[in-house]
């Protein structure tokens, strides 16, 4: 095997060894989905597509609760949208690393951008420019775990009779906890996530369901970095 | 759904990679995880039937004082995830909540 090959090789090794605690997140979270997406009365094919194609937790836990209340699709794709318009924002922070990439290597790596990866990336992202490989392969992985969590929640829906005394239905809000906790790095950032989490419950508070979310994001990113410079000096 | 979720993750890869932003918009993109994840968070953890309730039976708001201090220390979303749930349906199976 010449050097070029090995090096793709390892790169490709080390994106999967880098993706193994998502794997470890997704297949319980995506087993949860599949479960409550049958219980939805969503079909199997649909409820796979789903991870497939759409490929975003949240959302898709999203749309099932909708599907499940009897929404109209137009409602549940505005919804979609405006809930992943945050991907939008990190997407948008890690473009200045991104600056070697060709487009269609650019539009894959968007594709399989969630919260999980993202975190991932931007941990490491001064390396982002010269590890294409690894970064597409930590993704690649990541989009594998959910997919299999799905099929096997499809497949356990039908023997499963209730989900909550499995407590299936915290997955969600667990995954984002330890999400938000890896994010926590110094206080401006604690205090940016205290203050969007409290804005965001006044706003739900107040009936705004959905549009809460991006409107306490922007008011909670804006917050920290008035903190931030009012510190710094 | 693919459509609205793509474009929004897609579109600023493609406009502003390499591009130099200013400083203080690569600040104020750097605070928009923390922002984000506690919008989607908090209210669901807080918030049941239109009210704060912070009663024993609300067990997703019990369950998150545990599961942050063990995300803090483990680093591990596996070990999160696995005790929320744990304690959600530990809680029910006493029958404290719902």
């Amino acid at each position: 095997m010449d050097n070029s090959k090995k090096q793709a090789l390892t790169a490709i090794g080390i994106g999967m060894k880098r993706a193994l605690p998502i794997v470890l997140g997704y297949v319980p979270i995506g087993f949860a989905y599949g479960v409550l997406a049958g219980k939805s009365g969503l079909s199997d094919a649909n409820t796979l597509l789903m991870s497939l194609i759409v490929f975003a937790g949240s959302s898709q836990f999203i749309a099932i609760g909708l599907f499940a209340s009897g929404t109209g699709p137009a409602a549940v794709i505005l919804t979609t949208f405006v809930v992943n318009l945050r991907h939008m924002l990190m997407a948008a922070s890690l473009s200045p690393y991104l600056a070697g990439w060709k487009k269609r290597h650019l539009a894959f790596f968007s594709f399989e951008l969630t919260d999980e990866s993202f975190a991932l990336h931007s941990a490491a992202a001064s390396r982002l420019g010269d590890c294409r490989l690894e970064a597409l392969s930590l993704n690649m992985t990541a989009q594998a775990s959910w997919v299999a969590g799905t099929v096997i929640g499809i497949v356990a829906s039908g023997l499963i009779g209730d989900i909550k005394p499995m407590g299936l239905d915290y997955a969600l809000a667990a995954m984002f906890i330890a999400l938000l906790v890896g994010q926590c790095e110094n206080r401006v950032r604690v205090a940016t996530a205290i203050f969007s989490g409290g804005i965001a419950t006044l706003l739900y508070l107040a009936g705004w369901h959905q549009f809460h979310i991006i409107a306490a994001t922007v008011a909670g990113a804006t917050f920290g970095l008035g903190v931030e410079q009012w510190t710094k000096d | 759904m693919a459509v609205v979720t793509y474009l929004p993750r897609l579109l600023p890869t493609l406009f502003l990679s390499g591009r130099h932003l200013r400083p203080i918009i690569v600040a104020w993109l750097r605070l928009v995880p923390p922002a984000v994840l506690a919008a989607m968070l908090v209210p669901s953890l807080l918030v049941r039937e239109g009210y704060v309730d912070l009663a024993i039976d609300n067990l997703f708001f019990w369950a998150a004082l545990v599961a942050f201090p063990v995300a803090w220390k483990s680093k591990s979303l596996f070990a999160t995830v696995v005790v929320g749930m744990g304690l959600v349906a530990l809680g029910r199976y006493m029958g404290v909540g719902l």
